[in-house]
């Protein structure tokens, strides 16, 4: 759901202004809304999430109207209209994965987490859900972590525990 | 040992590299082809290849490309599909993560081929590590000259981009994906017209699968008919399959087109059979999207003939008794597997999917998932197992775009095939909820 309140104007630093106009220039002439998936990906990778005051930038600087923005935004799964934890761990829940245990990771997330899914921590480091089959079946159970989207292949339990503890000492540095 | 053309090299150290791929004779095709070739004549080496579409319906792809429009002063497209979003399919990531000039080198061929300027690999959102991986092997290419302007001095050129996409599997389907890269909700268009008359900004456009693509390649540099020799019959050449579910070697294997579907699950070169001792009890063969199969309709045919891993073979009997290739997804069902449960999940998977534009498929799949969860946790009727099958039947043809019937097939085989675990679902809601119905007389 789209959230109303915090409008706060954003303005984009120069060296991700510069990052966008680069992208548009991968386009013919006046093609530059092609740039909107990519740019939302850096906007997003930037705060954390897409509020709509950054979609209305995003919208500025396209010179699309800012309902362009907004349809595609909500569309997508990647796009995050909620602040979310500064991890968000993303677990496989398709099929495959199933076959050889990912619901059990994801009780197990749920359970270690102390939080459901798409709940944040109260520390505000994690929030997890599930998310459909990311090509890595044979892998499975598999993760990631945006923006970067590391992968985490083969999970266990066990490893469950060493990354959120990586994790939790990244987040100290 | 068996055929390679896609991961000949890939044991060779550092074979993401340019230079390492190229003292493997990487980029060969692009100079035979830019130096020695017209378009025309690498478009007639593709069709004598018999090569085709490795993204899901296994179309000709020398005859896409010859249908391509050409209309003066109106640039043309080549746009990859590297969406690689259906559940069971991960060999286009391998691909990308570790071979990624294959893809470069015959985004070039191909490129050229179709006389496109312009072209863009669409990679799924979540890919971004290999999206890197891409750009990256783009400058290296770029700064040997295969790329940018003027290439190796023809007068060509030839600009290549990667797009990223935002987490949605209906862009895989073509027009969708057109429509995400032109910045907008993937919403497959209407067809006609089709992309190779108005495709990405209403110009002609060609979309191909990774995997296609760097088959095109080896094509050009030891020809079409050499190609054909390769696989059994109107199945020409390799096939990358991704293997995965309960298999003890599941990943990516590139296959000989005509294995016996028994040698790939249990030979030590591909799967070396099922994990931890079981048995097998069904098979999805090309992805989540194909109807499943009980392990002895996947071994054999209706017939009693050895089922091959063809385009042919596989579909043999029709829907009745087979199924079909689709992108090579093959997942291995065993015996504690639950069908029904598995069903649910790939239901839901596309009611989660569905682009929403028409309602069979809108409503449709939601109400199968729905129906499938009740059947699941113990509280279905026999009604609902007829109910699931009136579903399908009117998802299936009459959907905008092939979403429709992917969510139908499976859902309609596993209740053809697997009628008797369902109604153990419904007639033991308690039995169900603990134990797993087991092999009966599925397996093999
Ligand atoms: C719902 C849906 C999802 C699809 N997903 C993919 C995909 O992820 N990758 C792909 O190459 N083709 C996918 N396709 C097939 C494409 O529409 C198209 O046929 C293909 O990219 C053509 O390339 P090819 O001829 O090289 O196979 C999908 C089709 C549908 C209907
Ligand atoms: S069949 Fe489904 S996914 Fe395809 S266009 Fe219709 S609603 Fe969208
Ligand atoms: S089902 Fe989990 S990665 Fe494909």
């Amino acid at each position: 759901m789209l959230r109303i309140h915090d409008t706060t104007p954003v303005k984009f630093h120069e060296t991700l202004v510069e990052k966008f106009r680069e992208i548009v220039g991968r386009y013919p002439e006046g093609k530059q809304k092609s740039a909107l998936l990519p740019i939302l990906h850096l906007a997003q990778a930037e705060y954390g999430w897409l509020s709509p005051a950054t979609m209305d930038a995003v919208a500025v600087f396209l010179s699309i109207k800012p309902i362009e923005v907004y349809e595609v935004a909500t569309f997508y799964t990647m796009f995050f209209l909620n602040p979310q934890g500064r991890y968000v761990l993303e677990v496989c829940r398709t099929g495959p994965c199933c076959l050889v245990g990912a619901e059990k990771i994801m009780q197990y997330l749920e359970q270690k987490l102390g939080v459901k899914e798409g709940e944040v921590t109260i520390d505000g480091l994690f929030s997890w859900r599930g998310v459909e089959c990311l090509a890595a079946c044979g892998m499975g159970p598999v993760l990631q972590i945006g923006p970067n989207y590391t992968f985490y292949e083969n999970l266990t339990e066990q490893g469950i525990d060493t990354l959120i503890d990586e994790l939790k000492a990244k987040s100290q540095k | 040992m068996a055929r390679k053309i896609l991961l000949e090299h890939i044991q060779v150290q550092n074979i993401n590299t340019f230079e390492v791929y190229r003292s493997k004779g990487g980029y060969a095709a692009v100079e035979k082809a830019i130096k020695t070739m017209s378009p025309e004549a690498v478009v007639e080496e593709v069709k004598k290849s018999g090569l085709r579409g490795r993204g899901g319906a296994g179309f000709p792809t020398g005859m896409k490309w010859s249908f391509l429009a050409k209309p003066d002063g109106i640039p043309r497209y080549l746009v990859c599909n590297g969406d690689e979003s259906e559940p069971g399919t991960f060999k286009d990531r391998f691909l990308m993560t570790h071979i990624p000039h294959a893809l470069i080198e015959g985004m070039i061929v191909a490129s050229y081929a179709l006389g496109a300027n312009t072209s863009y690999i669409y990679v799924r959102g979540e890919m971004m590590p290999q999206i890197r991986i891409l750009e990256k092997a783009i400058i290296e290419a770029k700064n040997a000259g295969f790329l940018g302007k003027n290439i190796l001095g023809s007068g060509y050129d030839l600009e290549l981009y990667v797009q990223p996409g935002g987490g949605a599997y209906i862009c895989g389907e073509e027009t969708a994906l057109l429509e995400s890269l032109e910045g907008k909700r993937g919403n497959p268009r209407i067809k006609p017209p089709f992309p190779a008359i108005a495709g990405l900004y209403g110009c002609p456009t060609v979309v191909n699968n990774v995997e296609t693509i760097a088959a095109t390649s080896w094509i050009i540099n030891h020809g079409g008919d050499e190609y054909a020799k390769i696989g059994l019959e109107r199945s020409t050449g390799t096939k990358l399959i991704s293997a995965s579910g309960n298999l003890n070697k599941p990943g990516v294997y590139e296959i000989e087109l005509g294995l016996p579907v028994e040698e790939f699950i249990y030979s030590d070169e591909y799967c070396g059979g099922i994990a931890h001792g079981k048995r097998l009890k069904a098979v999805v063969a090309g992805g989540s999207s194909v109807p499943i199969l009980p392990a002895k309709l996947i071994l054999k045919t209706a017939a009693d003939t050895a089922r091959l891993m063809t385009y042919e073979s596989l579909s043999d009997g029709g829907f009745a008794t087979g199924t079909m290739l689709g992108s090579g997804g093959f997942i291995a069902l065993d015996e504690d597997a639950c069908i029904v449960r598995n069903t649910w999940n790939f239901s839901r998977f596309y009611h989660h999917e569905s682009c929403g534009q028409c309602s069979p498929c809108r409503e449709g799949t939601g109400w199968m998932e729905k129906i499938l969860h009740k059947i699941e946790y113990g509280h279905g009727t026999l009604q609902d197992i007829s109910l699931l099958e009136e579903i399908n039947k009117k998802i299936e043809g009459n959907t905008i775009c092939p979403l429709g019937d992917a969510a139908a097939w499976p859902v309609a085989s596993a209740i053809r095939h697997f009628r008797d675990e369902f109604e153990w679902h419904v007639n033991e809601p308690m039995l169900s909820q603990k134990n797993n119905y087991g092999l009966a007389n599925y397996g093999a």
